[in-house]
């Protein structure tokens, strides 16, 4: 197993320079949502706290790092940190109110849409950072502006990420927090009854999330160059983020890069094929569809139902 | 002047508000599942009324019955073939369920209507009222009207007849129903088409007055939910009060800050909540 690990990511090392850039675009693409997904997971599928605004993060990461970029000056590299950090305070403020009075499941999932609500009316009515016309970064191609001639460079970029995410969140299963935070999700009560501090924990998941997810936002905004209000805060991108964890497996370490090595090549086919056929909403349909059918037959999600066939299969030989 | 029309603007609106919001917590107070696709309903129940009325040339307040009776049999649908095989799994797979649902409601309608603004045009399209010094659209004083007496209904729907009765004792106490005999599968399905009628009907009713497209369900939706849990989840009463409340506060917000801004008015009132009195204005306790 760890060899296999091994060798595949020495494969997504050395392979770009001989792949073509469509193929880069996609893995590119692969991971960063990937990461995203990462990120939700360790509120969403570690705590168990659900969260459908996590798209208000990307928002505040892309868009700080954007203005202090264009307003101070100051190098996406350094910007992107300000930008995790804001978002990070924004997940410290939704926890506190989701988790103060102990309210559980769907007065926190309100929360955060009504959140990244907020935020996206609130982007479309300031004037200074761009209003419902969106803001716009001017291409130079400096690296130390976070821009990349090469498509390359931003696929190191997006599995840096990716490998980052990963990291933190084994970090987190092999720590105390990360134990509390299971145990919280199992049973809250009875986490508590043990000394748990379940209000502290799940705060320390908000925010951690939230500011990993932040950090994704500057890649966002210096990887697509333009940040829209609707697109970067809106629910879509929120089902993006949640869809791949929950596909792949929520809670468990490789569910989120699993679930997005399966929907988003799914989701740019059916994306440029249903586009090509003036039907612009389809790809949520199947989203939608997707979500349902997981719900109902495979509620774990896709990694943990292969993992046991693995064993089982390793097993009988 | 202006704020006094914005007030009664914002009552009249809210009459919409409140139906929807007792249909939200109608289905949240018997069986604890949170309806994602709410708004979404109410879009399907809107473009209904818009085909009622340019193919057949229904009035939309003579086609909201029928609304609510295609929304009935759809939220039927949804809970027997659907939320009835999870209703005992964490509330997390029951949201992303509803999710799923609203998601595949949402963008059906984008791809099977288009994303161009609609209005349903009513007999009263055009017609106005003073009173006093206050000018009144008359769909919008019709619309409340029929709202309100829809909302009556309801109630005396669920504090006047057996099914109604089973209903909230089935929301009180799933078990003890099942016990003296409720047929609790049957009471859930029931339950959750009344909800998805009352926001059918509410959809209807707002078309002659609210241009809509299919994403304004997400907006609904939102609004729902800000509304109950302001109210007090699960609770009926709460529900009406709420839905008055924050269509006021948002016509007043419209008047003193913008009109675009009018949904913070919603959400601070939301935060303000959850600050200090989580189980919002009428609810008991927070679940």
């Amino acid at each position: 197993m760890r060899w296999l690990a091994g060798a595949a990511l020495l494969a997504l090392l050395v392979l770009p320079p001989f792949a073509g850039s469509y193929p880069v675009t996609l893995a590119t693409l692969i991971f960063f949502y990937a990461y995203l997904g990462q990120a939700w997971n360790i509120l969403g599928g570690y705590a168990g706290q659900l969260s459908a605004g996590h798209a208000a993060f990307v928002g505040i990461g892309a868009y700080a790092t954007a203005m202090l970029s264009i307003s101070w000056g100051i190098t996406p590299w350094i910007g992107m940190f300000a930008g995790a950090a804001a978002a990070g305070a924004l997940g410290g403020v939704i926890g506190f109110l989701g988790f103060r009075f102990g309210l559980r499941g769907f007065y926190f999932v309100l929360l955060t849409v009504a959140f990244a609500e907020i935020c996206r009316i609130v982007a479309l009515n300031t004037e200074a950072i761009g209003g419902a016309v969106g803001l716009y970064i001017t291409f130079t191609g400096d690296p130390w502006q976070f821009q990349f001639q090469n498509p390359r460079a931003y696929y190191y970029v997006a599995l840096a990420l990716m490998l980052l995410a990963t990291a933190v969140v084994w970090a987190l299963e092999r720590s105390r927090l990360g134990a509390y935070l299971i145990a919280i999700r199992e049973d809250e009560e009875a986490a508590e009854a043990l000394g748990i501090d379940a209000f502290r924990c799940k705060l320390y998941a908000s925010v951690l999330s939230a500011f990993l997810t932040g950090l994704g936002g500057a890649f966002y905004a210096y990887y697509h160059f333009s940040l829209q209000p609707n697109s970067l805060f809106g629910i879509p991108l929120s089902v993006e983020i949640i869809i791949r964890p929950i596909v792949g497996g929520s809670g468990t370490l490789l569910g989120p890069i699993l679930g997005s090595f399966i929907l988003s090549p799914l989701a740019e086919l059916s994306r440029s094929y249903f586009a090509a056929a003036g039907w612009s909403g389809a790809h949520l349909i199947v989203y939608g569809g997707l979500l349902i059918a997981v719900v109902l037959f495979l509620p774990g999600g896709a990694y943990p139902f292969l993992a046991r066939r693995a064993r089982q299969w390793t097993g009988r030989r | 002047m202006l704020v006094g029309q914005g007030l009664i603007n914002g009552l009249l609106f809210g009459g919409v508000y409140s139906l929807m919001a007792v249909g939200l917590t109608l289905i949240f107070g018997v069986m604890r599942v949170v309806n994602f696709a709410h708004g979404d309903m109410m879009v399907w129940g809107m473009y209904l009324a818009f085909f009622l009325s340019t193919r057949l040339g229904l009035d939309p307040y003579a086609s909201f019955p029928l609304c609510a009776g295609a929304l009935f049999v759809l939220g039927f649908a949804v809970q027997r073939g659907l939320v009835d095989r999870i209703i005992d799994a964490p509330h997390e797979m029951q949201i992303l369920l509803m999710l799923g649902v609203a998601l595949v409601l949402e963008n059906a309608a984008l791809v099977g209507f288009g994303p161009d603004p609609r209005r349903v045009r009513s007999i009263f399209s055009l017609a106005t009222v003073w009173i006093g010094p206050f000018f009144l659209d008359v769909v919008r004083l019709v619309t409340f009207a029929l709202a309100l007496a829809l909302t009556g209904l309801l109630s005396l729907f669920l504090f006047k007849t057996d099914l109604g009765r089973s209903m909230r004792a089935a929301a009180d106490n799933p078990y003890g129903a099942a016990i003296i005999g409720t047929d609790v599968r049957r009471v859930y399905a029931v339950a959750f088409g009344i909800g998805a009628a009352c926001v059918g009907a509410a959809g209807a009713l707002l078309a002659p007055f609210y241009p809509f497209q299919p994403s304004v369900g997400l907006s609904a939706s939102v609004t729902s939910f800000n509304i109950v849990i302001i109210g007090g989840m699960g609770s009926l009463a709460g529900a009406f009060l709420g839905g008055l409340l924050v269509a006021t506060a948002e016509s007043l917000g419209a008047v003193f800050l913008s009109p675009s801004l009018k949904e913070l008015v919603s959400f601070s009132l939301l935060v303000l909540i959850l600050l200090f009195r989580p189980a919002g204005l009428l609810g008991r306790r927070p679940a």
